[in-house]
């Protein structure tokens, strides 16, 4: 079954098309990794999937609400209940740095899912523990390393119960050694099939983790299909040059 | 010497009824003023720069005796002394306070509205909950210095004869042949003002929590 559905999604900024005509889905239980460029349109994908920023065609369908039909977004109760269908983990974190760790995650919760104080409470504090973060319930995001940020983060957007959970850059912010601890939440994440879609410059990790992977570039897909085969034996030129460039320089 | 004291008490009084009742109303009015000077329409934001720009390019002083005598003019009735000190107060300070406020709000990083939105935070919860704690905090050290210009300048309420501290001060002056009200006056203020400064101050260490 799949849990996003994104067709002929277009977006522009003035004369400049970052997605053009983009289609792809993912899967209930599995791992898309989106890889490509900077400024190949990653990122403004996902944003136009939370309505962060507002595509201007394409019908996106998530867990069956469809959000945007043919560019048209749907009204806001729908919008709403497909959106929270979602969750989205920012490349800075985005956490609230006036809430202590567990507000950050018991917030939302209790103001959207209109759960109870101790249930609420309940669910983030069992949330922090797998992030390895248990001990840090009652401490402020200004005291937390980068990699216990993004984990909170991550705790935060679980708390909702998302179908999908999207990742948007989740290391690029992040040493290497923090980048580590990071993306072993999100290989656990995999191992408990959580549909994810990780945008990542981390190509041994999407090999690794990732079921599927696709490579975008100029806001079209170049090169889709399994991660490994896709990262380890490209068949497109632009896919190969790009992770040529890749292991050569590092990051791209 | 105690009747000196009790007519500067009484002035006193009418000073701190100034001061109280511009911030009530000055502060809360300063929001949509902000709001408004960040609109996107340049309906709103014009009429409300140029607001922002009389307001702050006059002198307080003229702008009380325009609006005690500005109204009577145009509308053949006026607002008593008290009330058009207050009116006058409270439209030139919200306009200072919008001001603080606007810096505020564009300091507040855009990842944070877009961190609630994406968690399904309402537009309301989002502003009461993420944003205006961390406007409070990035505000504060401005409007102190605001809310302590407020306090001397009370003593221009005089200007259209209300009876606050400095009125108080300068008619003992006049009748004792002395300047010592005056000076006793400036004391007042001072201690006022020193008040002010450790309730902010203590304020921003409440607030030191967060980053």
């Amino acid at each position: 079954m799949d849990v996003v559905s994104v067709e002929h999604l277009s977006k522009s900024y003035g004369d400049l098309k970052v997605v053009s005509d983009l289609s792809f889905s993912v899967h209930q239980g599995e791992v898309l990794a989106i890889i490509g460029p900077s400024g190949s349109g990653k990122s403004t994908l996902l944003r136009a999937m939370t309505h962060l920023e507002e595509a201007d065609a394409g019908t996106i369908t998530i867990g069956g609400t469809r959000i945007l039909a043919d560019g048209i977004y749907a009204d806001a109760a729908a919008l709403r209940t497909g959106l929270l269908k979602l969750g989205l983990v920012f490349q800075d974190f985005n956490l609230f740095p006036h809430f202590s760790v567990l507000r950050n995650v018991t917030e939302a919760q209790e103001r959207v899912l209109r759960r109870s104080k101790a249930e609420a409470r309940e669910a983030a504090l069992a949330l922090l523990e797998k992030m390895g973060l248990g001990d840090k319930a009652a401490a402020y995001p200004g005291e937390l390393s980068g990699g216990q940020k993004q984990r909170v983060a991550i705790a935060r957007a679980l708390a909702l119960g998302p179908q999908v959970l999207l990742f948007d850059e989740p290391t690029s912010a992040l040493d290497p050694e923090l980048t580590h601890q990071v993306l072993e939440v999100i290989r656990e994440l995999a191992a408990e099939k959580m549909t994810m879609v990780v945008v990542t410059h981390e190509m041994a990790f999407a090999r690794d983790v990732a079921d599927r992977a696709m490579l975008i570039d100029a806001g079209v897909v170049v090169e889709e299909g399994p991660a490994r085969e896709l990262i380890e034996n490209p068949q497109n030129e632009r896919t190969r040059a790009f992770l040529k460039r890749f292991s050569q320089g590092g990051r791209a | 010497m105690v009747k000196l004291l009790a007519a500067m008490l009484e002035g006193t009084v009418v000073s701190l009824e100034v001061f109280a009742l511009t911030l009530l109303f000055a502060l809360p009015l300063a929001l949509p003023i902000a709001l408004g000077r960040m609109s996107r329409s340049a309906l709103v934001r014009a009429p409300i720069h140029l607001y922002i720009l009389v307001m702050r390019g006059t002198p307080l002083i003229l702008q009380i005796i325009f609006v005690y005598f500005g109204p009577g003019y145009v509308l053949g009735a006026t607002f008593d002394r008290f009330t058009a000190v207050i009116v006058a107060f409270t439209i030139n300070y919200a306009a200072y306070f919008a001001e603080i406020y606007r810096g505020g709000l564009q300091a507040i990083p855009r990842g944070q509205y877009e961190a609630a939105k994406v968690l399904g935070l309402t537009r309301t919860d989002t502003f009461l909950r993420v944003v205006l704690p961390q406007l409070v905090k990035r505000i504060l050290p401005a409007t102190a210095n605001e809310v302590i210009t407020l306090v001397k300048d009370t003593a221009l309420a005089q200007v259209i004869g209300v009876a606050e501290l400095f009125h108080a001060a300068q008619n003992a002056s006049a009748r004792q042949f002395s300047t010592m009200p005056i000076f006793l006056a400036g004391a007042f203020y001072f201690v006022m003002n020193w008040v002010v400064s450790e309730g902010f101050l203590r304020w921003e260490r409440r607030l030191s929590y967060f980053g």
